[in-house]
């Protein structure tokens, strides 16, 4: 479950501001996020995953306060619109960093993901030699590597084609029921909250007002 | 309107001329059994050795502090970093002597006598060493800063949300992606290194077969009159910047 307690937060160049953010997700729900273009969607996003700080409020995870915990102690999973792949990693890499961020290594989970979303025949490529669809599916693999409870995305499909998003969107359904996810996924397209929201927000002059 | 370019095209053409005239000219003056005579003398081989090893170290040492620094200038935000990223530029735009001076009232202060019984650094090697480096390591942060003021970070947060510590994040992502600025910021200060003549002189001195490095070189072989061994070791040492410049520019940096 995410829950945020009346969140506040300014842009260092105050182009906009969040203020008293509060709402609830609750367990293994897909909720989806909504909002003009800079409207905070991905401050917000970057405020759950500790990138950022709130000025004030409070952020609870599974009923845990992690308002004031790093990012690799929220046990969050965050993709970011422009994916951020790690530069000159090879995709097993990519998927292999978080466990070896942890010191750990397991060959069964990465070969389990990279069956699940499709990309075992990459795996040995670099970043720059996938399409746009692959590049997605890798950087919801690497996610995913790290076993989080909170899935963030940040206008996953927004590159994709027609095609290649109808395809996308069964697999992150699929996945959020599999992981059992909680999932927050910002997006500009109605037709993809329709598909996917099972609780759809939206955020507006900094609030959010129900979609 | 194709006249406007026709003349800015004169103008660079001008200026390229006049600097491949110099360099001819320099080129043509000896011949090449006097250049081999020269770089046979003892002396000289001394002082490319010497210059080879010392623009190397202070290369070196200039990138161990210039990476740390490139990157928390390009990374952090705090009050008081236009000041910060001024008071870095400070060794650029000194006067070569003046660095010399400092570095010599540096080390006769009490501080100074402290570490030099630990390492001494007025006339020695060491000294030329620090000379160099204290120049060569401020366009090696700025290259460094560049680097990493081009570079996003967005895979360094994703990889702080995937279990990393800011330390593993630095290292393992940021770094691998600067590899070639890192090499660009070596060069730089490599090069730079070579150039520096009025520190060395002022700190480290000119004592042959000691502290003599290739700029002090060409001083020590014009102030005796010697002109075909000054523009031998000019020639070499044109020589040794352009590939640095060709090395420079393979890795996608500027200098």
């Amino acid at each position: 479950m995410i829950s945020l307690k009346n969140i506040s937060w300014k842009a260092p160049d105050a182009g906009f501001s969040l203020h008293d953010v509060s709402l609830t997700i609750p367990d293994n729900t897909y909720a989806v996020l909504m909002g003009s273009t800079g409207c905070g969607k991905t401050s917000l996003l970057e405020i759950i995953c500790g990138l950022r700080h709130p000025s004030q409020g409070q952020i609870f995870l599974d009923g845990r306060d992690v308002t004031f915990l790093e990012p690799r102690e929220r046990r969050i999973g965050y993709v970011p619109q422009d994916l951020a792949l790690f530069p000159g990693r090879r995709v097993k890499a990519q998927l292999s960093f978080a466990l070896q961020m942890r010191g750990l290594s397991d060959e069964t989970l990465i070969q389990q993901l990279a069956e699940d979303l499709r990309i075992t025949h990459i795996l040995e490529r670099l970043p720059e030699q996938l399409s746009g669809g692959e590049k997605q599916r890798v950087a919801l693999a690497r996610a995913l590597a790290a076993q989080p409870r909170v899935l963030l995305l940040d206008e996953p499909l927004s590159a994709l084609d027609e095609s290649t998003r109808e395809d996308a969107m069964t697999l992150l359904r699929t996945l959020q029921s599999k992981h059992t996810l909680t999932v927050l996924h910002v997006t500009h397209s109605s037709s993809e909250a329709d598909a996917l929201g099972q609780l759809r927000l939206r955020l507006d002059h900094g609030q959010i007002v129900s979609a | 309107m194709r006249t406007f370019w026709l003349c800015l095209t004169a103008i660079t053409a001008a200026y390229l001329l006049f600097w491949l005239l110099l360099l001819g000219a320099t080129a043509a003056y000896s011949p090449p059994e006097v250049w081999l005579q020269t770089v046979m003398k003892p002396e000289i081989r001394y002082a490319t050795a010497l210059s080879l090893l010392t623009c190397s170290a202070a290369a070196a040492i200039a990138l161990l502090f210039a990476v740390p620094i490139g990157y928390f200038m390009a990374r952090c935000q705090f009050k008081g970093k236009t000041l910060l990223d001024a008071a870095l530029d400070i060794p650029i735009v000194l006067p070569p002597m003046v660095v010399g001076i400092c570095l010599l009232i540096f080390f006769q202060t009490s501080i100074g006598r402290s570490i030099e019984q630990v390492i001494s650094f007025t006339y020695t090697i060491a000294g030329v060493v620090l000379a160099q480096f204290v120049v060569a390591a401020a366009f090696a942060i700025r290259t460094m800063r560049g680097t990493f003021d081009h570079l996003s970070a967005r895979p360094e947060e994703v990889a702080l949300t995937l279990g990393a510590t800011h330390f593993q994040s630095f290292w393992h992502v940021a770094l691998p992606t600067a590899r070639r600025g890192m090499l660009a910021a070596f060069c730089i200060a490599w090069a730079r290194s070579l150039g520096e003549f009025g520190p060395i002189l002022v700190f480290a001195g000119a004592t042959r077969m000691r502290t003599e490095v290739l700029p002090t070189t060409v001083w020590l072989e014009l102030s005796v009159g010697n002109l075909d061994s000054a523009v031998t070791v000019s020639l070499a040492m044109i020589l040794i910047a352009v590939i640095v410049l060709v090395a420079v520019r393979a890795t996608g940096e500027k200098v």
